[in-house]
């Protein structure tokens, strides 16, 4: 049994304030995780703001290096990453999708550009590839998601809908054929009717390509509906983890009872 | 709590606090000597009746905001009413919003009719303590001195389970939570009749959205208000509206009691709106609804629904189906449903 992602025992402790006023805030307490590498699933880490979801992907793709413990992507630490070409190398493994489509391309350039620039860049450790290699391996990643390079081609972000746009986000991360996606809210920006599009994908592109993704929400009926395994977390710890359907179906710490409760119902029985 | 949304349902009012009548409202730009109208909102009869929850539900960019922005009369060029009228009934008097002198309308504002804006965690002056926005915006339509004006406010926040220091800090020193709670507590200060909320819980966590939402429920319960509650969550609609109208390119769909609706729409869209959302327990499929939003610029002729729609006929992209009762609460445009004769 090879693991893809081995996360062990990790904590993270930031520090605020001067000199006199240094204070210590732990965002992210003692936490394991493994994802399997022949397993591909849906991973949610689900909880409230602030409980330190997001500091715990940002120290899966790497961007934040953990205070105690360790992250191993495929039997290589992260933090003992330092040349360009191993970086380089772990981030064709491991891709993130940001939350805000509307804020994570810039608004004046191109959206193609950053899918060009993203395939020339992994590409350019086989040798320099050609135009036409480029734009075939843009294409293809369009294609997974639903679009094609005609349709996105030489387009502006305020010309594609918010579902487009994060569809083309998750193509841009699919480009270097990743084995980890990680989602950091990625539908709470997009509405509802195109929510489920977005979410389908999530489980077509696992069920396809064979790609784990951790998906960090706050919204448990996205991840009751998609994912595999889940965790919920406050305050920077675990408070609860296992199968999804069998935790949400039945939460047992407090915590999670009370943030079931807090999902709103649609049903009228 | 799906059943208080029953026990809630308003009493029939004699006359309806907000009478919106045919109104259309265009973004209108002239570049190159081109004119093009966006027409965002588009042909909106609605009215909301005394101490009703109305909400707005469609996808972003359906024309929601505008509406809303269009109803409270805070409009600015390039957005101009075209055509219709919005008419408030405050305390016996009737005011037009759009035939009313600006300084009549001013006196109206926060008193009468308040916003909560979209994002509104981000609308308190960042670099002012709370009190002075609250000095801003509410002191000059009490009319009181300015010890009873601080004992008033002090009394409303902690009927809102606020700390009265909340009034020292700044902004950034409160969570989003409190801070949308704070501008709640704003928006409500004067006791207001019509209460407009446009996403007000959007950027919130589930659990900070549920006490947000109580708390909504509980001044529209003190208060007696109307309140216009715009967001596109289902979910958050189901809670609190007792009413919904859902709003498709500028146009209004349907409209029905909040358990008729979720019931038993007859509008494709509503339908699938209503089909699409996620739920614990449940692991069926969710299809998605292909195909984009139109662009308000140049909408499909006709129903404005139909190149996305299972049940689109020929008539649909000729003619524009109009609002039809069904039963006296429970309107549809929609030719499927209705008929084909328009």
């Amino acid at each position: 049994m090879s693991l893809i992602l081995d996360i062990d025992h990790v904590s993270k402790t930031f520090l605020q304030g001067g000199l006199l006023s240094r204070r210590s805030v732990e965002a992210v307490k003692d936490i394991s995780l493994q994802i399997e590498a022949e397993r591909p699933e849906i991973l949610s880490v689900v909880g409230e703001s602030g409980s330190g979801k997001s500091t715990l992907a940002a120290m899966v793709l790497g961007q934040q290096l953990p205070t105690r413990g360790r992250v191993m992507f495929d039997g290589i630490d992260v933090a003992s990453i330092r040349s360009s070409a191993a970086r380089r190398a772990f981030m064709a493994k491991v891709q993130p999708v940001l939350q805000n489509p509307f804020e994570a391309f810039n608004p004046l350039k191109r959206v193609d550009r950053y899918l060009f620039a993203t395939a020339a860049n992994f590409m350019m450790a086989k040798g320099k590839p050609s135009r036409q290699e480029i734009e075939e391996r843009v294409d293809r990643a369009l294609v997974e998601v639903g679009l094609t390079l005609a349709e996105v081609r030489g387009r502006f972000p305020h010309e594609l809908s918010g579902g487009q746009l994060q569809r083309t986000a998750i193509a841009r991360a699919l480009i270097p054929d990743p084995r980890l996606l990680v989602a950091d809210e990625p539908v709470s920006m997009v509405d509802a009717s195109l929510r489920m599009s977005i979410v389908n994908l999530f489980g077509a592109l696992r069920d396809r390509l064979g790609l784990s993704i951790i998906y960090i929400t706050h919204d448990l009926a996205t991840a009751y509906y998609i994912s595999d395994r889940i965790i919920i977390m406050k305050k920077g710890e675990v408070v609860e983890r296992g199968n999804a359907r069998a935790v949400l179906d039945n939460p047992q710490h407090p915590y999670s009872i009370d943030l079931k409760n807090a999902v709103l119902t649609p049903d009228f029985a | 709590m799906q059943t208080e949304a029953l026990l809630h349902a308003p009493e029939a009012a004699t006359q309806p606090t907000l009478v919106v009548d045919r109104l259309k409202a265009y973004y209108t730009t002239k570049a190159f000597g081109i004119d093009r109208d966006i027409r965002a909102v588009d042909d909106i009869s609605l009215t909301v009746a005394k101490g009703e929850i109305y909400g707005v539900a469609g996808e972003s960019s359906s024309g929601k905001t505008s509406l809303i922005k269009t109803i409270v009369g805070a409009i600015r060029p390039p957005l101009h009413v075209v055509d219709g009228t919005v008419r408030f009934n405050f305390s016996g008097q009737s005011y037009d919003i759009y035939d009313m002198k600006p300084d009549k309308l001013q006196a109206i504002r926060w008193r009468h009719l308040s916003y909560i804006m979209q994002g509104s965690m981000n609308v308190l002056n960042p670099v002012r303590r709370i009190k002075h926005s609250f000095y801003d915006f509410a002191f000059a339509h009490m009319g009181l001195d300015r010890a009873t004006f601080w004992d008033k406010v002090r009394d409303h926040l902690r009927r809102l389970d606020l700390d009265p220091g909340v009034l020292d800090s700044y902004p950034h020193q409160l969570s989003g939570g409190m801070r949308q709670r704070t501008t709640i507590a704003l928006a409500t200060v004067c006791t207001p009749e019509f209460i407009v909320a446009d996403e007000p819980t959007t950027a919130l966590d589930v659990i900070v959205q549920r006490d947000v939402l109580a708390m909504l429920r509980d001044i529209q319960r003190d208060l007696g208000s109307s309140f216009l509650f715009v967001t596109h969550d289902m979910s958050v609609h189901a809670t609190v509206s007792d009413r919904v109208g859902i709003v498709y390119a500028g146009r209004l769909v349907e409209e029905a009691d909040t358990p008729t609706l979720f019931r038993g729409a007859r509008h494709p869209y509503t339908q699938h709106l209503v089909a699409s959302l996620p739920k614990i327990g449940d692991t069926t499929r969710r299809a998605s609804l292909p195909g984009r939003p139109p662009s308000l610029a140049d909408p499909p002729s006709g129903c404005r629904f139909h190149p996305r729609c299972p049940l689109a006929m020929d008539i649909c992209s000729r003619e524009v189906p109009t609002m039809t009762n069904l039963t006296p609460r429970h309107r549809v445009a929609c030719f499927a449903v209705t008929g084909a004769t328009p």
